[in-house]
């Protein structure tokens, strides 16, 4: 067993984004040295495919089931209950009141995601149920799609593409777009994500503007105590913050017309975070400038209105989806079931 | 308004009238009085509109592309013509130049100078003027743009979702991260260093070529373009044009660079051995790129057309609306400066 100071030594040393990262990556390969086979036999459920390295490692490690493998889930979780001491969960299916009164032998859920709207958190605190998730390895992937959704957006570089593709740029030039430079950025949420966001954004000379639910004393942004104030107030509008039930819709019919016809949003939290009806409507209206999205309402269903606008582009929800950071994401995963089992601290603990 | 080269009026209140009308907001009727008899050769179109308008609004414009002969337009009008706005696609060669003997002046729309002969232009006294700076922050965005694009298949997986209207969570292909890659800039002008400030927000080592390594950066210099290559995971092309820097990127460089890297050119084509760069591309010899130039525009490689990791745009490098119309500014500005003798805005050294 190693000593906590040798941990300590390393912490120190890797103190840089990147820095996190190794001092996680060298965790795991510790932690995944000792003793494997003492985990065998523990049953860890997941819930839906989403990394097939994350399959073949929890296949090795514990004994693995797979929600989906069954037509008939209620079935299924009844015959496997009693085995199930994990779940394994993500931003599409988690670990809801329901599946959570299923599993009475339940001990953690680990879910591949930072996001954690999916999770019934308060039945896990009840039930003595851990939770960690993946925090801080996808920070950096779903800021630089914020920006690359921003760009993309305001230079139009998916319709400009296209153009020369099918052949139209042989008689006639494509038309101007807008800049991005120094346009003024607002952030709802200014979290680990809204944060790189911000950083990302201030090299390109962008003001930056944001709300939160309250003012962070280390920013030296702007605070705005209202979203309608922060939309007001900037032509970039990103939504970065966690879903809630106060934040649900936090971007309405108001907020949208405070952004304006010149205006862009951005939307890399979730779906809900916006009134899509009134979204679509103002963009099929002119009323809105143009929209980035990662994310919607009833993923996997896009309102198909979207699809004829050229100063919209829409992403299949793949904020963290690079090779890199889901197989940092899945290690994560796997280092805090193993530490769980082996009693050891949680690395990434939410409750 | 009376130039030097023109008559000065004698009447005693000359300069009083040349000082008050000067202060007088330019009415449209007084510009046109002024200086129609100017005439200004305008090589191409060139958007948005507002250039064109003004330019006729203040000179006797000639449009170069309404006489398909040439001549029929050099000939009536050559004695008449002192100034030609041009721009990165169509400057003032030596033919040109040649065929308008009273010529003071080239303002070119564009920072890129190789469309226009100036060494003829240095012999015969021309000045020339450019728009510097200006494009500096829409091409470093456009840089950063396609390499995101590039990078996360940002269009590709647009046309995944339109092509909808349900998608299946996750059946998206993977992509590659940008944050922490290495970057490596050919030519560390205004542009590159702008792409560098960027690219740095995003963690990104950098590291340069350039004809001398400069003495006021922190960044990582490279005495070759190999040896750049081989040590970044992006290289970013973003020097001038020159007989130097023809074929810069070359079958050598594309390799050090190799299956995993991206290239991205927002310089000229002529920068890069476009037909190495398709074959290294579709055989997998090269990661990807993300291209704003080519070698024979319009005309680009339609064996890329197929693949998913390129980005092809078609010279949109400075195209937004707030940039061209500063663009235009400035061109006017450097255009007004010369014919009142005063100094030029941005001349070329």
């Amino acid at each position: 067993m190693r000593s906590s100071s040798f941990f300590h030594r390393r912490r120190r040393k890797f103190s840089s984004p990147q820095g996190r990262n190794q001092n996680l990556h060298r965790a795991l390969r510790i932690l995944s040295v000792v003793s494997p086979k003492l985990m065998e036999n523990k049953g860890v459920l997941m819930t839906c495919p989403m990394s097939s390295y994350l399959e073949e490692q929890l296949q090795k490690r514990f004994r693995l089931l797979k929600l989906w493998d069954s037509q008939m889930k209620a079935d299924f979780l009844k015959q496997n209950s009693q085995l199930i001491s994990a779940v394994v969960g993500n931003t599409v299916l988690g670990a809801d009141s329901e599946l959570i009164d299923s599993l009475p032998n339940l001990e953690i859920v680990s879910s591949y995601s930072v996001g954690l709207d999916k999770i019934d958190l308060v039945k896990c605190k009840e039930r003595g149920i851990r939770v960690t998730n993946t925090p801080d390895v996808l920070t950096d992937d779903v800021a630089d799609l914020a920006i690359g959704l921003a760009l993309a957006t305001l230079r139009k570089i998916s319709v400009a593409d296209g153009f020369l593709r099918n052949g139209l740029w042989k008689n006639s030039d494509f038309g101007l777009t807008t800049k991005f430079s120094g346009k003024s950025v607002g952030i709802i949420g200014l979290g680990r994500i809204g944060s790189a966001i911000a950083k990302r954004a201030k090299a390109f000379g962008c003001p930056i503007g944001y709300h939160s639910r309250s003012r962070k004393p280390n920013a030296n942004y702007k605070y705005y105590s209202s979203v309608i104030d922060l939309a007001a107030n900037c032509q970039i509008l990103v939504v970065a913050c966690a879903l809630t039930d106060e934040t649900r819709h936090i971007v309405n019919r108001e907020v949208i017309d405070a952004l304006g016809p010149k205006g862009i949003l951005i939307n890399i939290g979730r779906g809900p975070h916006v009134d899509e009806p009134e979204l679509v409507s103002a963009l099929v209206e002119g009323r809105l400038g143009g929209a980035g999205l990662d994310v919607y309402e009833n993923e996997p269903e896009i309102p198909e209105k979207l699809f004829q606008l050229q100063n919209v582009v829409l992403l299949s929800h793949v904020g963290s989806d690079t090779v890199e950071t889901c197989k940092a994401m899945a290690d994560l995963v796997l280092a805090n079931l193993e530490a769980h089992f082996l009693g050891k601290p949680l690395l990434t603990p939410v409750v | 308004m009376p130039t030097k080269r023109e008559d000065a009026s004698t009447h005693p209140l000359a300069s009083t009238i040349k000082l008050v009308f000067h202060c007088l907001p330019q009415t449209a009727s007084s510009k046109k009085m002024d200086s129609n008899s100017i005439g200004v050769l305008m090589t191409c179109p060139m958007s948005p509109p507002y250039l064109e308008q003004e330019l006729d609004r203040r000179y006797r414009l000639l449009r170069f592309w309404k006489f398909p002969q040439k001549t029929e337009l050099l000939k009536p009008h050559s004695q008449e013509i002192r100034a030609v706005v041009g721009n990165a696609t169509i400057g003032a060669n030596a033919e040109l130049i040649d065929a308008l003997p009273k010529l003071e002046i080239v303002s070119s729309y564009s920072v890129g100078l190789d469309k226009i002969d100036l060494a003829k232009c240095k012999d015969r006294g021309i000045k020339v003027t450019y728009t510097p700076d200006l494009i500096t922050d829409d091409a470093a965005d456009l840089g950063i743009a396609l390499i995101l694009a590039v990078l996360r298949k940002i269009r590709g997986c647009d046309l995944f979702v339109r092509r909808g209207p349900v998608w299946k969570n996750g059946d998206f292909q993977l992509t590659s991260k940008f944050t922490g890659k290495s970057v490596g800039i050919i030519g560390l002008g205004r542009i590159g260093t702008a792409i560098a400030k960027r690219a740095e927000a995003f963690d990104c080592p950098i590291s340069y070529y350039s004809r001398s390594e400069k003495a006021d950066t922190n960044y990582k210099y490279y005495p070759s373009v190999i040896d750049l290559a081989s040590n970044c995971q992006i290289l970013v092309v973003t020097c001038s044009l020159t007989p130097e820097t023809r074929h810069i990127i070359n079958r050598e460089v594309i390799d050090a660079l190799g299956p995993k890297g991206v290239l991205i050119n927002i310089g000229r084509g002529p920068h890069v051995d476009e037909a190495e760069l398709v074959s290294a591309l579709v055989e997998g010899r090269l990661g990807g790129a993300g291209l704003d130039v080519f070698e024979n525009e319009p005309e680009a490689p339609e064996e890329l057309f197929g693949l998913d990791n390129v980005v092809l745009l078609p010279h949109v490098g400075s195209g937004t609306i707030e940039t061209r119309t500063a663009m235009a500014d400035l061109v006017l500005g450097n255009l007004e400066a010369h014919f009142l003798n005063k100094p030029l805005l941005t001349p070329v050294v």
